[in-house]
């Protein structure tokens, strides 16, 4: 078990005081000083947002990208380099909203990333507009009427793409958001970690205590991960109660495992180039 | 003063003769899409290289799969063939009627349609003077109507005197993944036309001296595809889209031979953030497409320049705007690659002109992805990327130069991603190496990778990276090769073209030089960053100046005004979806000079 202080980078955190990103990276880096993870072996990819900011907060290699679009990047990363951990971060605007068609293909390919959302129902970085997780009726700087949509389901999406794990953690419960990294991490296969991470700011309706009086853990009540249909069913809760934990877990070849390509190890480490292979000519003649 | 001026296809056709001295043999193969003309059109080309004879093949098609009108145009000769040809044919093989009334009157004399007489009917008032009309009884000849592509194949190899040995071999290597029954058809339905062409039609006429030199019959997107292949590329991700497509399906057809992992993305957008995140990782990594795909692109071509990521981008160019013309060729892309995304950044764009330029351009496109680390682009267009072309061989041995590199080497006091260096460039670290630890960052970073953008105050900061990072414009200016003039120095005229056109304007300077006028022409492949001062020399050593293009603008003449101070005034440009054919344009440059 490594030290966790080897996971934190000099630049130190500039999310508000209470935002629940502090927990998410406090949490990731106890993950993967936990599992001894090397952190050169590691990288960190995101997008754009309060919570994409993670990367530079981590020892880790990182790559900080477009808004929208850390799922694209991270799985070109990976499937040139399958030795490597790679973690794509973000915040529910940048996931749901303009990633979301990458959200679902990238759950549907089961490439070995795991995805944690720090989802705050909100947008933060761009001061307060409805994102696509808002509840509907909530009223935003951009919705001064309340929202008219209906949110997004992250887990169901998930679920019903193909996703091979689908779970949910709190800030508020950093101990137990630990150990849903860790299993994401271990998972073969794309690996949906949603978080609320309240927005201490813009997001004055999903707080602290709305979370903790209606979160409850799905493998204190006996919840079988196995069972998909049960999965749905408390994907879809909300009113009352709002299950944590891993929703559902299932076993299926990654993209890695299937590709051609990659049988012969990583990409990277591969030989380049056509000399001495000239016969590949032979079908232009 | 000066003038554009437009060339339309089909419009003011010159009768169907060929110039003086021109020794080409053309054959169209027209009729609806999904009657078999590209395979027949591709067993043609193959039959006339492994005779010897060099060849150009065009197919002139429509966004359908089933119907429409499609045409493949082949130009065949004893010496290198430059573009498709005038607006006239020798042989037509005309596989449905609609076909036959359209180019009938499109023969020179001599030559003549060849057709299904149990389908078609050709009326000896629809032909050109001279021109003849070649019916095959297709029902009693071969087993299904499916056949009559290669009825009339068999019949045309007599008619041009090549060697029927020569298509049975080329037949049984193109079924040879079919049933056998199928290669036995196809070779009964050869051999049932050639012996009745021996029979019925006269001697062969238009024939060209045969060979043992052996060629490569590639298209343009052939040889990009097996130019990344050659210069180490690892990856490609893409989303299909005309004309860029082929490349996605020839690598596919090769991956996992040849240890390259081809990625269809859900869009674009996805396509080039997988190349570049591929591209951060260390290996080379190429995405292809057209001008709508490309517009998806552009916010991430701009973070490969913020992030210094390799990526190298194909646009294979077609009418635009917006959907425009899907199957249909245009130059006009030009300032969209070179304006592509916000703010400023160091990027490339080479312009291939030929099939070996697809080749060896992109191969060097991977080696100035890694040394400048930025994004460098490729411009094709629909008839670079899909014509077919003879080639004499390639040398797939190339130089892969991965540019500077820590990994693998120890490294002193802190590593700094993107230290600031006379040449702009900073030495790269792959994730997974020791002691090189760093965050690549699409928005503005210091040296050690460490975001700047939400710093109340660091505009001395921001300025060094931002002349950093522009730094190796300068650098690559000093490495780039110099521009060239190809022809006489003292030529009447200059030609000025870029991309596809290069075919064109060699044909067109032969064509005039038999005519007495001299003409030469740039050589211009390296677009951006561009040599302005180079190219102007060479410019304003020029007696006369005209501008070649595939598009409305005259956008190349309008970016070397810009970057050159010379401005073209005459200017023959194209924009009906078709590509030049030399005869029109030797008629405007004659015009042009005729009116100083």
């Amino acid at each position: 078990m490594a030290e966790i202080t080897l996971y934190r980078s000099k630049v130190k955190p500039d999310w508000c005081p209470g935002c629940g990103d502090y927990a998410v990276l406090n949490a990731l880096q106890k993950a993967v000083a936990d599992l001894d993870i090397n952190p050169k072996d590691i990288l960190a990819v995101s997008g754009i947002g309060c919570s994409s900011n993670l990367p530079g907060f981590l020892n880790t290699y990182g790559f900080h990208g477009l808004h929208g679009r850390s799922l694209p990047i991270a799985t070109g990363a990976k499937l040139a380099n399958h030795d490597l951990t790679v973690i794509a971060t973000g915040g529910d605007g940048d996931g749901f909203g303009i990633g979301l068609g990458h959200f679902v293909h990238t759950v549907r390919r089961n490439v070995d990333i795991l995805y944690i959302v720090m989802d705050n129902q909100v947008y933060g970085l761009t001061t307060g507009q409805a994102s696509p997780t808002t509840e509907k009726g909530t009223k935003t700087k951009s919705t001064p009427g309340g929202v008219i949509e209906f949110p997004v389901n992250p887990l169901a999406l998930a679920l019903v793409s193909g996703g091979t794990f689908v779970a949910r953690g709190f800030s508020g419960e950093v101990n137990h958001l630990t150990e849903l990294i860790k299993q994401g991490i271990r998972h073969k296969g794309f690996a949906l970690l949603d978080v609320f991470s309240p927005c201490v700011t813009y997001n004055k309706h999903n707080t602290y205590p709305w979370f903790k009086e209606r979160v409850y853990k799905v493998e204190d009540e006996g919840h079988d991960a196995s069972n998909m249909e049960a999965a749905l069913q408390r994907a879809g809760e909300w009113d009352g109660r709002i299950p944590i934990g891993v929703l559902y877990q299932a076993e299926r070849p990654t993209y890695e495992e299937e590709e051609l390509a990659l049988q012969a190890g990583p990409l990277v480490k591969q030989p380049l180039g056509l000399a001495g292979r000239e016969s590949v000519l032979l079908e232009f003649t | 003063m000066g003038k554009t001026v437009s060339i339309v296809s089909g419009v003011d056709q010159a009768p169907p003769v060929p110039v003086a001295g021109d020794r080409t043999v053309q054959v169209w193969i027209g009729g609806s899409a999904g009657d078999g003309i590209a395979s027949a059109g591709e067993a043609f080309a193959k039959v006339c290289s492994r005779s010897g004879l060099q060849l150009l093949a065009y197919n002139s098609y429509q966004s359908v799969i089933r119907g429409g009108h499609v045409c493949m145009h082949v130009r065949v000769g004893e010496e290198k063939v430059y573009t498709h040809g005038d607006d006239h044919c020798h042989f037509l093989i005309a596989l449905n009627a609609d076909t036959a009334a359209r180019y009938a009157d499109r023969i020179v004399s001599g030559g003549g349609v060849l057709f299904n007489a149990d389908r078609v009917q050709v009326k000896p008032e629809q032909l050109a003077l001279g021109a003849q009309a070649f019916g095959l009884p297709v029902s009693t000849m071969a087993s299904s109507l499916l056949l009559q592509n290669t009825v009339a194949l068999g019949a045309l190899i007599r008619l041009m005197d090549l060697r029927m040995e020569t298509l049975v071999g080329v037949i049984q290597d193109t079924f040879a993944r079919k049933s056998k029954m199928v290669i036995e058809e196809n070779l009964a339905a050869a051999k049932a036309g050639y012996d009745y062409a021996a029979k019925h039609f006269p001697p062969p006429r238009f024939t060209l001296k045969q060979t043992n030199k052996r060629r490569l019959l590639m298209s343009g997107n052939q040889a990009i595809a097996l130019g990344a292949l050659a210069a180490g590329c690892k990856f490609y991700s893409a989303y299909p889209m005309t004309p860029a497509s082929s490349i996605m399906h020839w690598l596919a057809a090769h991956a996992a031979q040849y240890g390259l992992l081809l990625k269809q993305a859900e869009d674009e957008i996805a396509a080039i953030n997988m190349a570049i995140g591929a591209g951060h990782v260390g290996v080379r990594a190429m995405t292809g497409t057209s001008g709508g795909g490309f517009a998806l692109m552009t916010e991430a071509i701009g973070m490969a320049g913020m992030t210094e990521t390799p990526v190298v981008i194909v646009s294979s160019q077609r009418g635009g705007p917006s959907t425009g013309l899907p199957t249909k060729t245009e130059q006009g892309d030009l300032f969209q690659m070179l304006g592509a995304s916000q703010g400023d950044f160091p990027r490339m764009l080479l312009a291939p002109r030929t099939v070996e330029e697809c080749f060896r351009l992109t191969t060097e496109a991977f080696n100035l992805a890694e040394r400048f680390q930025c994004p460098v682009m490729i411009a094709s267009d629909l008839l670079l990327s899909e014509h077919q072309e003879t080639i004499d061989g390639l040398d797939l041995n190339v130089p892969i130069d991965r540019g500077e590199l820590v990994n693998g080497h120890g490294v002193e006091g802190e590593y700094k991603r993107f230290a600031v260096t006379p040449t702009g460039i900073s030495p790269r670290a792959f994730p997974g190496h020791e002691g090189t630890i760093f965050v690549a960052a699409s928005d503005e970073h210091g040296e050690d990778g460490v975001l700047i953008s939400d710093v109340f105050t660091d505009p001395p900061t921001r300025a060094r990276m931002m002349e950093k990072r522009m730094r190796k414009v300068e650098t690559a200016l000093g490495e780039l090769p110099d521009p060239m003039m190809w022809g006489q120095a003292d030529a009447q005229v200059m030609l000025v073209g870029w991309g596809s056109t290069y075919g064109l304007i060699r044909e067109v300077i032969q064509r005039l030089a038999g005519e007495g006028i001299t003409a030469n022409t740039l050589e211009l492949t390296h677009l951006w960053p561009m040599k302005g001062d180079a190219i102007g020399t060479l410019l304003r050593q020029a007696k006369r100046l005209i501008d070649i293009e595939g598009n409305f603008t005259a956008q190349l003449a309008r970016l070397l005004s810009s970057e050159t101070g010379v401005r073209i005034a005459d200017r023959i440009v194209k924009y009906d979806g078709e590509p030049f054919t030399p005869g029109p344009v030797v008629k405007q440059i004659k015009e042009m000079l005729r009116h100083g």
